[in-house]
């Protein structure tokens, strides 16, 4: 599938390297790295050079998305809000940075500069939902909407576990 | 030609230079931190700006060009003012550490410090955190050193063509680094080190090997051996203020001997040894319709290049182990026996002009019954470090010889340090051994010189020998695709990693002058003219290490000692 993205492009002509980077995101919705090889051999530059502008611009992700993406706002409103608060619950809850995900790959957690609802303040957008107005106690319970459902472990399960 | 005014002395230029240059022509000097003689200007440190009438801002010398009657001023109050402020700004995110750090009194951030006044901290902010890789065995990445001048980047993207370290992230979390920001070991990188010689800070270094060799010198047990290679002898004495193309072979064995090394021995010996392999394995394979043309093998950065990038050239790589190595394994067999040392209670310890050398001397198939051939190696700058360390004052130490028999060595091992120099010597023994006669011109001009690649066309006996010379790891793509196309015209070819062969390696005295280097190159041929015998096949001791251990060239035990393999990495 790559390949054909990488072959609509030509050869050994490093200008073409933004466009390229973002049909490959398009497609895969982050940049994989053996495709980000077959690319570098493609245009005739390096790897640490595609990695440079892979990390330069915010645009392009290395790692793919998680199934649900957390955006916390981190504006001005939001700030004077105590947004940091926010994100450094979010964080703690995840136990991930800004920017990762999650192991189970089930969130995304990301940083936006405004979300244009700055009435309701400090605002987190989970996917298409809004949660404005939001305090640190509610992160738990906001967070376990988006968890996969869990088949409760069996009691015979739980009596192995015991032993 | 115009006409320019720089601090009220009336400048003539040539249309098309830069200020910089024409400050430069006369005796003008601007300080730099990015600038890269004959690469293109990024203007990107700043620290070059000059104040020019009737332009608003401060410009870059380096980047702008002369223009007729232009007003410059390279050292007006504003000038030194914002040259200042750079400065504080790259220090003051930097771990100041200069005391305990490598580059000490050697540093271009430290002199620019000096040279600015930098007497009080105006500036206190966050500073970077970045551990250091010490993944790969011969250099040290230190983020935190890093002034982002982005020489570095350069050498190894536009000169050597690997592309191992880029500029990534951005802002303040901007960094020179790897792919995925990996150890260079898993990178692309060959360790050629010519970064190392870029750097204007210790940001790149050299993996330090001193504590293991002053170690093993230590250890009462341990019979430690010496060996150096043939550039070290050209360039070591530009550290102790001697002019560049000084030839320190005596000194350098008298100060080992003081440094309590038990013998020293001379790596030209191995490329002696080398030269009678490799000469006896290219008339083999044209005999014997083996893979051709057939690389030299000599440049460990040359064969990591070829392992991780070009598979399918492997059977064209000449078999022989480098020189430094041969001479280890011989020193391990031929030596130990003689002497009724128990080679493993052997200590060798290369002295080398190279970076990529420590990486070799760790190959597990440079070692016989997993014992190395060579223990240690050190670098040309680590070397007078221990000099420094042990109060040895180099200038004034008598000349002394090499201990024999692994010490005696021909011309055209001294030449193996310079680009050109092992094709040159390995002409001379192959054409006595097709023809039986010595060749008469025995100096081959055409692959002498800083070309990027050298090629010529030697007659040996009625058979025509094309010979290519690659100076330089960015020079050699076009002609192993040649190689790999079956379009290669060539018999033989040598590849050197580092543009104009050892003398300029990754483990040499820190420069930043290419005139340095010719005048390296021009000790290491003088070398060559002065020695009585300027043959490899001449040299006695290696007649006899045949008779009486070796047999001949490519016997089996040459085989089992001198020779080595290569694998896809």
């Amino acid at each position: 599938m790559a390949n054909q993205i990488i072959e609509k492009y030509p050869k050994n002509d490093r200008s073409i390297l933004i466009p390229l980077l973002q049909d490959i995101q398009e497609e895969n919705g982050y940049l994989p790295e053996d495709v980000l090889k077959e690319a570098a051999a493609h245009i005739g530059i390096s790897m640490s050079s595609i990695y440079g502008v892979a990390t330069f611009y915010n645009q392009f992700r290395l790692t793919p998305l998680g199934k649900n993406v957390i955006r916390v706002c981190r504006g001005t409103a939001c700030h004077v809000k105590n947004s940091a608060n926010i994100l450094f619950g979010l964080e703690t809850a995840l136990n991930i940075k800004a920017g990762q995900t999650t192991r189970d790959k089930n969130f995304t957690l990301e940083v936006v500069s405004c979300i244009g609802a700055c009435s309701i303040a400090p605002v987190i957008c989970i996917n298409d939902d809004y949660y404005g107005r939001v305090t640190v106690k509610e992160i738990d319970r906001i967070l376990k909407k988006y968890q996969p459902v869990q088949p409760k472990p069996s009691p015979q399960k739980a009596e192995e576990v015991v032993k | 030609m115009v006409e320019l005014t720089i601090n009220n002395l009336k400048v003539k230029a040539e249309e098309g230079m830069t200020i910089l240059d024409a400050a430069k022509s006369v005796g003008i000097s601007i300080p730099t931190l990015c600038y890269m003689k004959d690469l293109f200007p990024t203007g990107a440190c700043r620290i070059c700006v000059v104040e020019v009438d009737g332009q608003r801002n401060l410009l870059p010398s380096c980047a702008f060009p002369v223009s007729e009657g232009m007003v410059v001023e390279t050292n007006s109050p504003r000038v030194r003012r914002a040259r200042k402020t750079i400065v504080e700004l790259l220090v003051e995110n930097h771990p100041q550490d200069c005391l305990i750090c490598v580059r000490n009194k050697n540093c271009e951030l430290q002199d620019l410090a000096e040279r600015y006044g930098l007497r009080e901290h105006r500036y206190s902010g966050e500073k970077r955190k970045h551990v250091v890789d010490v993944s790969s065995p011969s250099i040290e990445r230190d983020p935190a050193k890093c002034i982002l001048c982005g020489r570095c980047t350069r050498v190894c993207n536009e000169i050597q063509k690997i592309g191992a370290i880029d500029f990534a992230q951005r802002g303040f979390n901007s960094i020179v680094t790897t792919p995925y920001n990996e150890g260079l070991n898993v990178s692309d990188c060959i360790f050629c080190g010519q970064c190392i010689l870029q750097c204007p800070t210790a940001a790149l270094r050299e993996r330090s090997s001193m504590k293991i060799v002053s170690n093993a010198l230590e250890n009462k047990n341990k019979y430690v051996i010496a060996q150096i290679a043939p550039a070290v002898r050209a360039t070591l004495g530009e550290e102790f203020h001697m002019p560049p193309g000084t030839d320190v072979t005596g000194k350098l064995v008298s100060g080992l001997r003081r440094l309590g090394f038990k013998r020293v021995f001379d790596t030209n010996f191995g490329a002696d040894l080398t030269i009678l392999e490799e000469a006896n394995e290219l008339i083999g394979r044209v005999q014997n319709d083996q893979p051709l043309p057939m690389f030299t093998s000599c440049c460990p950065g040359w064969i990591r290049f070829a392992e991780r990038n070009y598979p399918d050239i492997l059977p064209h790589l000449s078999s022989c182990k480098s020189p430094h190595e041969m001479e280890g394994a011989i020193l391990k067999s031929y030596f130990a026996k003689k002497m009724g040392i128990n080679p493993k209670d052997i200590f060798v310890v290369s002295i080398m002009p190279c970076t990529v050398k420590k990486y070799e001397s760790e190959r597990p198939e440079l070692a016989i019954d997993s014992l190395h051939d060579v223990d240690s190696v050190l670098t040309t700058r680590e070397l007078v470090r221990f000099f420094n360390m042990a109060g040895i004052d180099f200038a004034d130490l008598p000349d002394e010889e090499f201990d024999n028999p692994l010490g005696e060595s021909t011309g055209a091992a001294a030449i193996f340090g310079t680009s050109g120099g092992v094709m040159e010597a390995a002409i001379r023994t192959a054409y006595y051994n097709i023809t039986g006669e010595n060749l008469e011109n025995i100096e081959v001009d055409q692959i002498r010189g800083p070309e990027g690649v050298k090629s010529a066309t030697v007659k040996i006996g009625d058979l025509d020998v094309n010979i290519a010379v690659v100076n330089g790891i960015g020079n050699v793509r076009p002609i192993i695709e040649e190689v790999l196309a079956g379009k290669s015209k060539y018999h033989f070819i040598e590849v050197m990693a580092c543009p104009g062969g050892c003398v300029n390696g990754g483990g040499q005295p820190i420069h930043q002058n290419l005139e340095n280097v010719m005048k390296r190159v021009k000790a290491l041929y003088e070398i060559d003219k002065k020695s009585v015998s300027r043959r490899s096949h001449e040299n006695e001791s290696v007649q006899k290490l045949y008779k009486e251990f070796l047999k001949e060239p490519g016997s089996h035990v040459a085989h089992e000692l001198l020779h080595t393999t290569y694998s896809h990495r």
